[in-house]
């Protein structure tokens, strides 16, 4: 197996909600709430979940462009939040980030050879000052856009266009590991199959490390070896691609995965889904004991007292992390294997 | 429930409508084509789309950003800005009688009663600033001339008919006072309120959650269940358009490229952009895909390629695909595609 580049342990982000004419701190919104995985080295974790489970906060922590309330980051060995000065800067050239949407993270005012070349600026002793054209021209390269066109302005590319722009940024520093927030779900369907295959081709060419994060179950089966469900602040459940599609064993990831549309109009009657009742309750008042309990097919009254723990419990083939008293198997959706193993056959 | 009276809805002569769709016929649009003038030039978004809706039929529409699926839609609800769009051709029928040439004010009466529309942006399109009972309602003050206190009454059902819980002491409650979810319930109200024939959503569900648009998706099916209305759907999600839809048109570059019967059209397509786009998305119940990404990009609507529109991105273009463009024409029974080589890609 390989090894851990990041370690995250017990993670958490409490945001103070200010009320009252003085101002003062009446509550927390909980964004992330006590979250812990590890990214092994040249793999790609999803982290899927809806709006408001925190996982683009989650993204946020790991580039340290938010200080945690509490817990660690251990990368490579060094705790990430205990580095200041210039030893953060360094590690900062490591871990890198590609945002959501492609139109307001690039400035309409600098050129593409800027934007790509900023990186360098920042860190000059990557790449000496005479070569830095010639490597922001192979890095447009590497990402498929034409090494002339180093000068013209944002406004003058697509939005499929600009995300590798946004991905040329990320990558210019040679960095092991790299957050995706939501690097597609911007893109019109014929362009989101481009970036994610650029994506995969640049993982096998430079070794990278992803954290995929997206609200696109499909996407992220696509893309992940493990995968991680968040729901208000925590991890409901965390396992192998495998473990997560073929075995889920909390209530939300059955949920969610029988929620999402498949394009096959012959399995519209056969598909079992699970309609959950109301919306995501606000992280800034989350339910007691287990979060999911408000709306949960299987809550009993354990589940509103006690807090299920993300630990390993069968799941019918082997084990893996699920945090539900009530963790059994089900089946949700039938796998059709197109790897090389098993080609065309059903797992 | 269904009247004797053959191709009528259900209800709708007795509520007093003066529209009769002959066979059920709804809606038909006729080679249609809207404009956009601009100071840069002449971007061409809809350039000859011809359909037809019928009563209790889900006419999917299906495109990327520009390809002219929801000027479609606001081209049949009368709601584009006249300029800078132009309409310089076609006919849209409604029960036969062309609603572009109707008088402004017969028009107006048409929007609500018979066709109306769901947009996807639930939070723009509610005024913030009136409780939400009050909105619902103004559709029956303003249409059926009710008074106030009859008209909250028929919006508290309404609101009940579409599950939001305790709608009684929420009538009065504001817009951002509901989740998204519960948003896009209110405005299916109003866009039901008067019993119209036609309803249109356009992305209905696009910026809801997963486990909230399967909600979503689900009243709107049992909606036009009950009341037999001809449902236009408007998405880029073929997963959706797979779970609802009966018909469906691909839409590119303003034109309809093809047109089935949804189980035939994702079992073997007939036209390779529809071919491309289904081998491009990744599918949840499939694992170590290779996504066959479409290279290129769709066309700026203000410089679309001569001959077919979709042929800088197409692997089966050949010297006649630049030259001439491809009529939709029928390929096979209950097949239409607007390909030369429509047979081929029909047949592997």
């Amino acid at each position: 197996m390989a090894e851990a580049i990041l370690t995250a342990t017990d993670l958490v982000k409490h945001y103070p909600i200010k009320g009252g004419v003085l101002r003062r701190t009446v509550g927390h919104v909980k964004a992330v709430d006590g979250v812990s995985f590890e990214l092994l080295k040249g793999e790609t974790l999803g982290i899927v979940g809806e709006s408001g489970c925190g996982k683009s906060t989650l993204g946020r922590l790991l580039m340290r462009l938010e200080e945690p309330t509490s817990g660690s980051v251990v990368f490579d060995g060094v705790d990430m939040y205990a580095q200041k000065g210039r030893a953060m800067r360094k590690l900062r050239r490591d871990i890198q980030i590609v945002f959501q949407d492609p139109y307001t993270s690039l400035n309409p005012r600098k050129t593409v050879g800027d934007i790509v070349g900023e990186p360098f600026d920042i860190h000059p002793d990557v790449v000496p000052k005479k070569g830095r054209r010639k490597a922001v021209q192979d890095l447009l390269d590497l990402v498929g856009l034409n090494p002339e066109h180093i000068n013209r302005y944002p406004h003058q590319f697509s939005g499929g266009q600009r995300q590798r722009i946004g991905i040329a940024r990320g990558i210019a520093l040679n960095p092991k590991v790299l957050i995706c927030d939501e690097p597609v779900s911007a893109l019109d369907v014929s362009v989101q199959a481009q970036v994610v295959n650029l994506m995969e081709k640049l993982q096998d060419e430079l070794g990278l490390s992803y954290i995929f994060i997206a609200h696109d179950l499909s996407v992220v089966r696509h893309i992940s070896d493990r995968v991680g469900v968040m729901y208000l602040g925590k991890m409901a459940e965390l396992g192998e691609e495998d473990d997560i599609y073929g075995r889920p064993t909390h209530p939300y990831t059955q949920a969610l995965l029988s929620a999402v549309p498949v394009p096959d109009p012959t399995l519209r009657d056969k598909k079992e889904q699970i309609v959950l009742k109301g919306d995501v309750p606000s992280p800034a008042n989350p339910p007691s004991g287990c979060r999911f309990h408000t709306r949960c097919f299987k809550a009993q009254d354990k589940c509103k007292t006690d807090i299920p723990l993300l630990e390993l419990r069968p799941d019918g083939a082997g084990e893996h992390l699920s945090a539900c008293h009530f963790a059994q198997p089900r089946e949700i959706i039938e796998t059709i294997d197109l790897t090389e193993q098993g080609a065309g056959n059903a797992v | 429930m269904t009247t004797t009276d053959t191709g009528t809805r259900r209800g709708k002569a007795a509520a007093g409508s003066e529209y009769h769709a002959k066979d059920g016929l709804l809606l038909e649009v006729e080679d249609l084509y809207v404009e956009f003038h601009t100071a840069d030039g002449i971007a061409r978004a809809i350039n000859g789309v011809n359909f037809d809706l019928y009563e209790g039929q889900t006419l999917a529409i299906l495109g990327e950003s520009g390809s002219g699926k929801s000027v479609t839609a606001q081209a049949i609800m009368g709601i584009l800005d006249v300029p800078p769009a132009v309409i310089p051709k076609g006919q849209i029928r409604y029960c036969g009688e062309d609603l572009l040439t109707m008088q402004a004010e017969k028009r107006r009466k048409t929007r609500g009663p018979e066709i109306s529309m769901v947009f996807q942006d639930a939070l723009s399109s509610l005024n913030p600033v009136f409780p939400v009972g009050w909105q619902i309602a103004e559709m029956f003050r303003v249409h059926r001339g009710m008074n106030r206190s009859d008209s909250l009454e028929r919006a508290i059902k309404l609101m009940q008919r579409v599950q939001i819980p305790g709608a009684k002491e929420r009538v009065k409650a504001y817009p951002h006072q509901f989740s998204g979810g519960m948003r896009q319930r209110i405005m299916i109200a109003m866009a039901i309120a008067l019993d119209p024939a036609v309803l249109i959503a356009d992305e209905p569900t696009t910026a809801l959650d997963v486990t909230v648009q399967a909600q979503i998706m689900a009243l709107l099916q049992e909606l036009q269940e009950e009341r037999q209305m001809g449902l236009i759907l408007i998405t880029h999600d073929l997963g959706v358009v797979a779970d609802v839809a009966d018909k469906i048109a691909v839409m590119y570059a303003g034109r309809i490229v093809e047109r089935a019967d949804v189980y035939d059209l994702y079992r073997q397509p007939a036209h390779p952009y529809t071919k491309g786009l289904l081998e491009s998305i990744p599918r949840l119940d499939q694992k170590g895909q290779q996504l066959a990404a479409i290279g290129g990009l769709p066309p700026n609507l203000m410089r679309i390629p001569e001959g077919c529109a979709f042929n800088p991105r197409c692997k089966y273009a050949q010297d006649v695909c630049r030259e001439d463009r491809p009529a939709l024409r029928l390929v096979a029974p209950g097949r239409e595609s607007a390909c030369h080589f429509a047979e081929e890609v029909l047949n592997g």
